[in-house]
């Protein structure tokens, strides 16, 4: 702390109000390469940015490593002559609640434990699958994350980290199959190793026979994975509170009206206990929380940092955040999407003819910020008659996600964690263009 | 600091150790809108230890240097505690080098407000353009200074430029969105990036054209790529698959690409090239130390080579390729490309309408992605063909393909060429990773086109 007072104190002689940042983070991972122990790594690092108002313009820097201190306030000096008009104030000083995202157990896991939970997990895999191939990746690590303004405003948390992902590869011929499954948490003890196995092995059982689909209008499942492949990209952006701001936003005239189906219930939520995605206040200061996007259909709230609400007269939503440390944007912290009443069963059961899709490649490529989804589906299985009959292949799948979401088949009950940042259901939706080739 | 680094490599217990250091400095500036939204630079420093002990690798990266000898400890610590088959990385002669870049006029260089004012001609003409709703600019310019040293003699030191600009569109009307995009990059050469103004103009006219554009009908179709996205096909399709990290652990992807195995016609070239000079993916030496050379991948529709590390290299038993590349200091080199393209042909463009009733022009990047086997790429820009002649404007398209068929299925090369330095390439974490790839015009026969 005393550092970035130190920071602060000269950057305070050039200009109005500052405000510094420090994030240092120590994280280490284990990789596993094709069913061996490749590599093992210990990562450090720590950068420290500064935001300045001078002149009623906003100037910033970031540094790392020897030498770049004393650098940050000229830098940020510099660049303030061109910046944005500052428009907000810094805010003071304010009780924080606690978030729970610090478990000291993750310091005590050895690196030789590490290797055995990689170990066991890939054993577990070929117990099933034998001439699979698998990278894994344990990490363990934890940041901490200090900040401290002129107006009074001062903050500092630790975050522990514990991850297992696991990619396995099975080629026969020419024909490729990729599975895998990844969880993350503050809590090693939230992470299920044999859990994460069964969805894998899950995947090796469905993909066994091939299936093969013509080009039609077809309805399809969404895994939680699926969601997080193809949906969510081109759903939270429009929820970005610059994209409102600029009119680029497809709801950016919507708050407060039905866009999507009624079952459909969305929120951003800081303060899930353990979630890696979890903070007690944002990276500019303001205290995190629950809030709503889509409630019941019906469009509740955009994603605000600082500057972004005072240009839109609005409220900052704590979500500004600063990717590697850098320059605050809004930004999501965990997103949850509210469970139904299907069970996934039931939804394959409905089914006459279509798909389920798990992961997609080449989505985000489209026309994002017009709700466009689509591309490639590296692992999803054919449905006939209420019975996954086999994986499928050399198939797009294309879509909007304001026609897909408006009215859903089906919200499934087994909500699941993805990435460690968002929560969701399987997601049953009609008429999805399904293209494949030689029809 | 030679010293320093040459103290701390020596008197250990391992097969191999290797440190590197950089220092980095860059100005990023973000319009969105008229709104000038993220003016700021960056000062970075730091570095790494790689050990190698018996066939595995331990890595310590740090941002402060004290303490290097109990860094280079810890991670032959680290390496002890796996048990691979031990293996000799393919061997390097020593190399002692100096590497700086020479350019005319250094994006670095230039003062703030001169690429201030730059910027701001450019994203007036988007903004004032018809049907225009806003505007996103990213400029990045950086010089990174970095030093390599391992424990078998080897100190370089090389300083690389780079430079990247991407000027988007994005045009609306009633609830409908769409947008256009311009995606360039040097090496660090400012004049890239001057004089578009006439490009703006057209980013912004093409987005507001979209508005009103048709959706292709899904399906197969015969499709002829421009330059730009051919090359990516080349890099995405081909090029990742390409990589040895991918494949030379599995024998079943060995026995695929196998050297010797046709993967194409006789008109097929795919050339993977870091030697070629003043490109984004050029370089004199890899970060193993490695001196770069050119690498045939295919040669006249033949699988004649693959691009590798040291260890990769090692173990199937070919020639190291100085293809070893790590995005920063955070990471340890893995394998890459770096300059990667389709060598030209001899078809013209008309030539390759000829054979065309019905099939889709696509041009231009959105990105692309490659699931090895399986890949896509869109494009920015899309045109019916029929009766042998360009048509009506499309939304942009998503191609999808299966490598091995599609590759088979490049009936026409063209001519012409042209490298593409826009963007960057991602692997394993490391994003975005200066390349460029390149490609004359090329005619692909029953690609599957994405649409509505």
């Amino acid at each position: 702390m005393e550092g970035l007072l130190e920071v602060l104190r000269s950057a305070r002689r050039e200009a109005e109000q500052a405000e510094v940042f420090l994030v240092s983070s120590r994280a280490m991972p284990i990789q596993f390469e094709a069913n061996e122990l490749k590599q093992v790594q210990t990562k450090e690092s720590s950068s420290i940015a500064l935001r300045i108002f001078r002149k009623g313009r906003i100037g910033f820097a970031i540094a790392s490593g020897e030498g770049g201190l004393e650098a940050l306030v000229d830098m940020a000096v510099e660049t303030s002559q061109f910046g944005s008009p500052a428009n907000f104030q810094f805010p003071s000083s304010q009780d924080y609640l606690e978030v729970r995202i610090f478990a000291p157990k993750v310091e005590e896991i050895a690196m030789e434990g590490m290797v055995e939970i990689g170990e066991g997990l890939i054993a577990k895999i070929r117990g099933h699958t034998p001439d699979i191939l698998c990278d894994v990746q344990v990490t363990k690590g934890a940041s901490s994350i200090s900040l401290v303004n002129s107006q009074g405003g001062q903050g500092r948390y630790d975050r522990s980290f514990f991850g297992l992902s696991l990619e396995g590869i099975l080629v026969r011929d020419t024909d490729m199959l990729f599975v895998g499954d990844s969880e993350s948490s503050c809590r090693p003890d939230f992470i299920g190793i044999d859990d994460l196995a069964d969805k894998v092995i899950w995947q090796l059982e469905m993909a066994k026979k091939k299936a093969t689909v013509s080009t039609k209008l077809l309805p399809i499942i969404f895994t939680p994975h699926g969601v997080a492949s193809a949906l969510l990209s081109p759903l939270v952006l429009a929820f970005n509170g610059k994209a409102v701001l600029e009119g680029a936003s497809p709801l950016k005239d919507k708050l407060r009206e039905q866009v999507f189906d009624k079952k459909l219930s969305l929120w951003d939520d800081a303060t899930v206990a353990y979630g890696v995605g979890s903070y007690p206040f944002d990276d500019e200061g303001v205290p995190s929380q629950r809030l709503p996007l889509v409630t019941n259909g019906v469009v509740a709230n955009f994603l605000y940092d600082l500057q972004t609400a005072a240009l839109a007269g609005a409220h900052s939503t704590g979500n500004g955040q600063r990717v590697g440390g850098g320059f605050p944007s809004p930004a999501i912290s965990s997103l949850i999407l509210g469970g139904g009443d299907v069970s996934f069963q039931a939804m394959v059961e409905d089914m006459k003819e279509g798909l389920i899709v798990e992961q997609v490649i080449g989505a985000g490529q489209g026309n994002l910020l017009g709700g466009d989804f689509g591309g490639n589906v590296l692992l999803g299985y054919k449905v006939e008659h209420g019975e996954i009959v086999g994986r499928v292949k050399d198939t797009m799948i294309a879509g909007n996600v304001y026609q897909v979401l408006k009215e859903l088949l089906g919200i499934g009950q087994e909500a699941r964690w993805v990435g460690g940042i968002l929560q969701t259901p399987p997601l049953y939706c009609s008429r999805v263009s399904v293209v494949t080739k030689g029809s | 600091m030679r010293d320093l680094i040459a103290d701390a490599l020596k008197g250990h217990d391992a097969d191999y150790i290797e440190i590197h250091f950089e220092e980095s400095q860059a100005t990023n500036i973000v319009y969105r809108g008229e709104r000038l939204e993220e003016i700021s630079r960056a000062r970075n420093s730091g570095g790494n230890v790689r050990a190698l002990v018996r066939g595995s690798w331990g890595f310590v990266s740090f941002n402060r240097l004290d303490g290097l000898g109990e860094k280079v400890a810890l991670a032959l610590e680290e390496a002890k505690l796996a048990s691979r088959e031990p293996f000799k990385l393919f061997p390097t002669d020593p190399v002692v080098d100096t590497v700086m870049p020479q350019l005319k006029k250094a994006a670095t260089a230039v003062l703030l407000a001169a690429k201030k004012e730059l910027l701001d001609e450019y994203n007036d003409i988007i903004l004032s353009s018809p049907k225009i709703q806003s505007s996103r600019i990213n400029y990045r310019d950086a010089r990174r200074q970095r030093i390599f040293a391992n424990s078998e003699g080897s100190y370089i030191e090389q300083a690389k430029t780079d430079l990247t600009l991407r000027l988007t569109a994005i045009a609306r009307e009633d609830n409908e969105v769409q947008q256009a995009g311009l995606s360039l990059g040097s090496n660090g050469e400012f004049s890239a990036v001057e004089g578009l103004h006439e490009q703006a103009r057209e980013i912004a006219r093409h987005a507001a054209a979209l508005l009103s554009a048709p959706q292709v009908k899904g399906g197969e179709y015969t499709v002829i790529l421009d330059p730009v996205l051919a090359g990516v096909f080349a890099h995405e399709a081909f090029g990742h698959l390409s990589e040895s990290d991918f494949v030379y652990q599995n024998e079943n992807l060995r026995q695929i690409m196998v050297l010797g195995k046709r993967f194409g016609g006789k008109h097929l070239n795919i050339i993977d090239d870091p030697t070629i000079p003043n490109l984004r993916g050029s370089y004199k030496y890899d970060d193993e130390g490695t001196p770069a050379r050119k690498t045939y991948l295919i040669r006249e529709g033949i699988l004649v080579g693959r691009l590798h590390s040291r260890e990769t290299a090692a173990k199937m038993g070919e020639r190291a390729t100085g293809n070893a590349r790590a995005i920063n200091y955070l990471f340890s080199p893995i394998v890459r490309m770096s300059n990667t393209f389709i060598e030209s042909g001899s078809a013209s463009f008309e030539e390759m309408l000829g054979g065309i009733e019905e099939g889709v022009y696509v041009k231009d990047w959105y990105g692309g992605t490659t699931g090895l086997e399986m890949f896509t790429f869109s494009a920015g820009e899309a045109y019916m063909i029929r009766q042998r002649r360009l048509a009506e404007l499309l939304r942009p398209v998503v191609l999808t393909g299966n490598v091995f068929t599609t590759l088979q299925n490049i009936d026409a090369i063209g001519n012409d060429i042209e490298m593409n330095q826009g963007g960057g390439c991602g692997k394993g974490g490391q994003y975005p990773l200066p390349v460029s790839d390149g490609s004359p015009h090329i005619r692909i026969r029953h690609c599957v086109v994405g649409g509505r």
